[in-house]
């Protein structure tokens, strides 16, 4: 095992991984900006290197500055969280070239996940079924259309380098098509240096679930169930749980996903910690959508119900040990919610609110763990993403999970800062959200509709 | 008439999208701020000319803080 791992994030996964590093008696280097110069994940870790002033560019995703912080403080690995430098091929290469282990895949996998056509093609060699649409980037409008035709209105049109809802367009009908096309190429081009686009079916209704998967660098993998992830607005996740309750009434569902997630990981010679994203369909089609080659956001939901440390194993696994956890002894405890708490203004669009923040107390409830970025008597600032803290709910079912969430919710103390705790809140109390009724465009509606 | 263009929260300047002299229509965007990862843009509040831009891009800024204004056609 390592002796000294630093960590190249900041906020809750930070500090979070600054913990797992404690537990596993490993020194940890936490790294900063000027910005960030008090916040929990530098107070947590055994050291910490300022990086640079505060826009991220500068300092965050300053690979020279962050691979100097490594070498000067004789860290033998570097975990690059969520974001940030976690999915960037060229910094993993960079470390394995100065002699640092990247906590994460090889740099080949992080490439053939992080294009989607190419990502696509993978999928569908190995036998996974993907959307219906383009077998990669298209760049004949005339095929284009005639493609659209064949698979039928309405298709999505989107960018091949992006993510999170950008260069990306839902096309109803036929005559709207090129104009779309023309558009996701402009956006592609500007936004990720790549115009290459694709085309598939829009599915109706959708289901956004992914399904967790653990591999070590021998080739044994395992995979730890779905979680499911349809409570978004604007493409962005904003209350996952483990397990998904309608995988629960499909028959057959869960099986045809994980196997289908552990075919993708086989296919790239996967190893680390990876999730599997798919698009379900009310029948209970599914179809793969990406694999996130890094820690995800909500893996604490995943843990909560498995029992399993996802990120001690990260750090295990990169250290070469063997994975010992086998399929068969892993099971589904009761279940799990995570709500996403914001500096944002859900009564203004939901705009960002960075800001003074009074006293934060997170809940001590039986069933509740809160994973924070940050702490009482500080400052929130306009620099990094609005997420503040995570609140993760388990209970031995779907209604005590609920439950808690509320009662955790309830009992949080923030004082000053504006966040969505509040809208969560009202969130677990709809008939849709109890009912489990969802579907990736429900939250948008309601949040509109309030 | 004339009106403050500002700031309606804290953030850095990501994008100056007109300059000062510049004819825009009611709801252009003029400026477009960045806070927390997410581009916020202003749009203009009528149609108008530009009389003068306050701001630079990658300033920071607060919120109520005047970033341009705006003289009505």
């Amino acid at each position: 095992m390592f002796d000294k791992v630093l960590v190249a994030n900041r906020g809750e996964i930070a500090a979070r991984i600054v913990a797992a590093l404690r537990t596993h008696g490993i020194a940890s280097v936490a790294i900063y900006s000027e910005a960030d110069a008090d916040a929990p994940h530098v107070r947590a870790a055994d050291e910490a290197v300022c990086v640079g002033p505060p826009p991220v560019a500068q300092s965050y995703l300053d690979q020279d500055a962050v691979l100097e912080a490594a070498r000067a403080t004789g860290a033998q690995a570097i975990h690059p969280g969520y974001g940030l430098l976690s999915e960037n091929a060229g910094f993993a290469r960079r470390c394995r070239d100065a002699g640092l282990v990247f906590v994460g895949p090889t740099p080949e996998a992080i490439e053939a996940m992080g294009d989607k056509a190419q990502a696509r093609a993978t999928a569908a060699a190995a036998g996974v079924p993907v959307v219906p649409g383009s077998d990669g980037p298209i760049d004949d409008d005339v095929a284009a259309a005639a493609l659209a035709e064949r698979i039928g209105f309405p298709v999505l049109v989107k960018a091949a380098g992006g993510g999170g809802g950008i260069g990306m367009q839902v096309v109803k009908k036929a005559d709207r098509l090129g104009k779309a096309l023309q558009s996701c190429r402009d956006r592609g081009r500007s936004s990720f240096g790549n115009d290459a686009v694709y085309l598939e079916k829009f599915v109706e209704q959708p289901r956004h679930i992914e399904v967790q998967v653990l591999f070590d660098a021998h080739g044994h993998g395992v995979h730890l169930f779905e979680r499911e992830c349809s409570v978004q607005r604007r493409h962005q996740k904003v209350i996952e749980e483990a397990p998904s309750p309608f995988v629960e009434t499909m028959p057959g569902l869960r099986a045809g996903l994980t196997e289908a997630a552990l075919a993708c990981a086989r296919a790239i010679g996967y190893r680390n910690a990876g999730t599997v994203e798919f698009i379900v369909d009310p029948e209970g089609h599914f179809y793969f959508i990406e694999m996130n080659t890094r820690l995800q956001v909500e893996h604490p939901i995943t843990e909560a119900i498995t029992g399993v440390d996802i990120v001690g194993w990260q750090l295990r696994i990169a250290a070469g040990e063997a994975l010992t956890l086998q399929q068969d002894q892993l099971s589904i405890d009761g279940h799990a919610i995570e709500c996403r708490l914001c500096a944002e203004d859900p009564a203004l669009k939901f705009i960002p609110r960075p800001g003074p923040l009074g006293r934060f107390e997170p809940p001590a409830l039986e069933g509740v763990r809160v994973d924070a970025g940050v702490a009482s008597n500080s400052q929130v600032t306009p620099y990094y993403d609005s997420l503040v803290a995570k609140l993760i709910a388990h209970g031995p079912d779907r209604a005590a999970a609920i439950e808690r969430a509320r009662a955790g919710l309830d009992a949080f103390v923030i004082e000053t800062l504006t966040t969505n705790r509040d809208f969560l809140r009202g969130v677990l109390d709809t008939d849709t959200f109890v009912a489990a009724a969802y579907d990736t465009g429900w939250l948008e509606s309601y949040a509109k509709g309030r | 008439m004339a009106d403050d263009i500002k700031a309606h929260i804290t953030g850095t300047v990501w994008k100056i999208e007109v300059a000062a002299g510049d004819a825009v229509d009611e709801d252009d965007v003029l400026i477009i701020l960045e806070s927390m990862k997410m581009e916020m843009p202003i749009e203009a509040p009528f149609d108008g000319t530009i009389t003068e831009i306050l701001c630079a891009e990658g300033d920071a800024v607060q919120e109520g803080q005047v970033l341009a204004r705006i003289d009505e056609d």
